[in-house]
């Protein structure tokens, strides 16, 4: 499984730009395994935003002074970078929103609300975060449309002849996950978007799992919207990109009206900005748009093939590891090359939160619960799941921790 | 928290549950979830003269949440409504002898509120807010 160039990155000193990886909890060195749920910061990204407030902020896009000068031209950088990471056409095709959540209530409620129609159908998949189900079922209910959902196999891959047989004519749109969250599955996007694209639909991609940890290239993919956030990146919490191929951002109206979105303003109506600040009313979170534009310079830096590279190590250790623990049901593929670095377990009888407080215990952070995706709990029939989930900075060391931990918590239960 | 709260009686009644089930013809029924982690207790109660006659609990969740729902049944069994009203977070933590610190106390006092729901509900009272933010 180690690949070629792989030991072209330096783990040791990687983690010496996260100062969080030094701290320990309840006397043990943090191990963090809870990367899906939001990741660490390194000390660039820190930096950037904090000299970004200590001289030169201003509101951007207002001022004629000096310092409204530089912030704008930091925030446009900060596109120009998220715009050339995820291989868009046009800067303006990315759009900065709240988070992935905020994006996909955008494209539900703008683009949705002006398209879909009584009787139409949108497909989504059983993986689905929350965020990729309730503003399709908001806008689904508004307008008297139903939705469906592709479902998955016994190893968590989505049905091929449900992705076929679910998107038909009268489909408007198939939104779909890239990579899940629960199950670590590397939805195969580009096949879908052709199944979508053949019947007209629009296709939508939520990258959140997927963008922070491997290549991801919007264009190849030929995604007609994606949204992704940058705290689950080594960026700040706050900001998160929509990407939309310029002629849909364009025929979309806009979501929040406000200032900094409008081209004119008179008692009797207003008119709107050009692509992307028709979407970006209030002033924006520039702070934060430069410090995902810092995480983006900093996962260049390493290259997302070694990113990649190095959680797959990582989670094909843990794979093999972990269903040697007795008692333990692994979710998702057993192919490591079709997850991401997210593995969603249960061990024995223990419920996922005993379990995370055992190892909470021992240092070791994870994630316990649905991880808001109840409809994939409902269909694997578990009310939950414990998860841990890697990052660049994780070792194999760390998932040692995490084995005899597991072990402990089987003897605590008498399993 | 430590896992010294998973003692053996912690897992006893996680394992096999006392009053687990459904009452033949409750009063009252409450039912309540954790909407942090999902945990779920239902409480069904028979009231004769002011009493717990007798009750049973459903759920799905933690070893703390539902051993903790379990025991609580049988230190209601018998009680007057207003015993029950009276029952506090000291009386749970006796109760449990454990303490599950301040991330899962909740899960420990999901019962009690879903019982003092069902009281309230069957006396035809408000809930108050000290009840509503049990959990």
């Amino acid at each position: 499984m180690l690949v070629e160039n792989a030991v072209a990155i330096n783990i040791a000193e990687i983690r010496e730009d996260f100062p969080i990886l030094k701290r320990t909890v309840n006397g043990q060195p943090l191990v963090y395994f809870d990367n899906a749920a939001t990741s660490q910061k390194p000390n660039h990204v820190l930096n950037v935003m904090d000299e970004y407030y200590r001289n030169s902020n201003a509101n951007i896009h207002r001022g004629i002074h000096k310092l409204a000068e530089e912030a704008t031209l930091a925030y446009e950088q900060a596109r120009e970078k998220v715009s050339k990471f995820i291989g868009a056409k046009h800067a303006e095709e990315i759009v900065f929103v709240r988070n992935a959540t905020e994006g996909l209530n955008l494209i539900a409620l703008t683009w949705g609300r002006s398209n879909i129609n009584k009787g139409d159908k949108i497909v989504l998949t059983i993986m689905e975060h929350h965020s990729n189900i309730v503003p399709w079922q908001m806008i689904a209910k508004e307008k008297g449309a139903h939705i469906e959902f592709i479902e998955i196999d016994g190893e968590g891959i989505l049905r091929e002849d449900q992705v076929r047989q679910k998107i038909d004519n009268t489909t408007k749109v198939v939104a779909v996950t890239h990579a899940s969250n629960v199950l670590g599955t590397i939805n195969a996007a580009e096949q879908i978007g052709r199944a979508a694209h053949q019947v007209g639909a629009l296709f939508v991609l939520d990258a959140a799992q997927s963008v922070p940890h491997m290549r991801v290239n919007a264009k190849e993919i030929d995604c007609d919207f994606m949204v992704f956030s940058a705290h689950k990146m080594l960026g700040p919490t706050g900001i998160g990109v929509l990407y939309g191929k310029k002629q849909f951002l364009e025929d979309t109206p806009p979501f929040l009206g406000g200032g900094e979105m409008i081209r004119e303003v008179h008692t009797t109506g207003a008119t709107w900005k050009d692509i992307p600040y028709k979407f970006e009313a209030g002033t924006p979170n520039a702070a934060g748009a430069i410090g995902l534009g810092a995480a983006i310079d900093y996962l260049n830096k390493i290259g997302m093939r070694h990113v990649y590279d190095h959680e797959l190590e990582l989670t094909d250790y843990a794979l093999e590891k972990m269903s040697q623990v007795g008692g333990t049901v692994i979710y998702g593929p057993k192919d490591p090359n079709r997850r991401v670095g997210v593995i969603a377990f249960n061990l024995g009888d223990i419920h996922a939160h005993d379990l995370a407080s055992i190892l909470d215990e021992e240092g070791i952070a994870i994630r316990s619960g649905h991880h808001c995706a109840q409809p994939l709990m409902e269909f694997l029939k578990v009310p939950a799941t414990s998860r841990a989930s890697f990052y660049i900075y994780n070792t194999k060391e760390e998932i040692d921790v995490l084995i005899s931990a597991l072990e402990k918590a089987r003897k605590l239960f008498n399993l | 928290m430590s896992s010294d709260i998973y003692k053996d009686i912690i897992l006893d009644y996680y394992r096999h549950p006392r009053n687990f089930g459904d009452l033949p013809d409750p009063d009252v029924r409450a039912k309540d979830s954790n909407p942090l982690c999902g945990d779920v207790i239902e409480m069904q109660l028979r009231i004769r003269d002011g009493k717990i006659d007798d009750l049973r609990f459903k759920g799905r969740g933690c070893a703390i949440s539902q051993a903790s729902a379990s025991m609580l049944t049988e230190l209601a069994k018998g009680k007057t409504l207003d015993d029950m009203k009276a029952l506090g977070k000291g009386d749970i933590l006796n109760m449990l002898g454990i303490d599950p610190g301040p991330t899962r106390i909740k899960c420990a006092l999901l019962g009690l509120k879903v019982i003092k729901l069902g009281v309230y509900g069957y006396l035809g009272q408000t809930v108050t807010e000290e009840v509503k933010q049990l959990v």
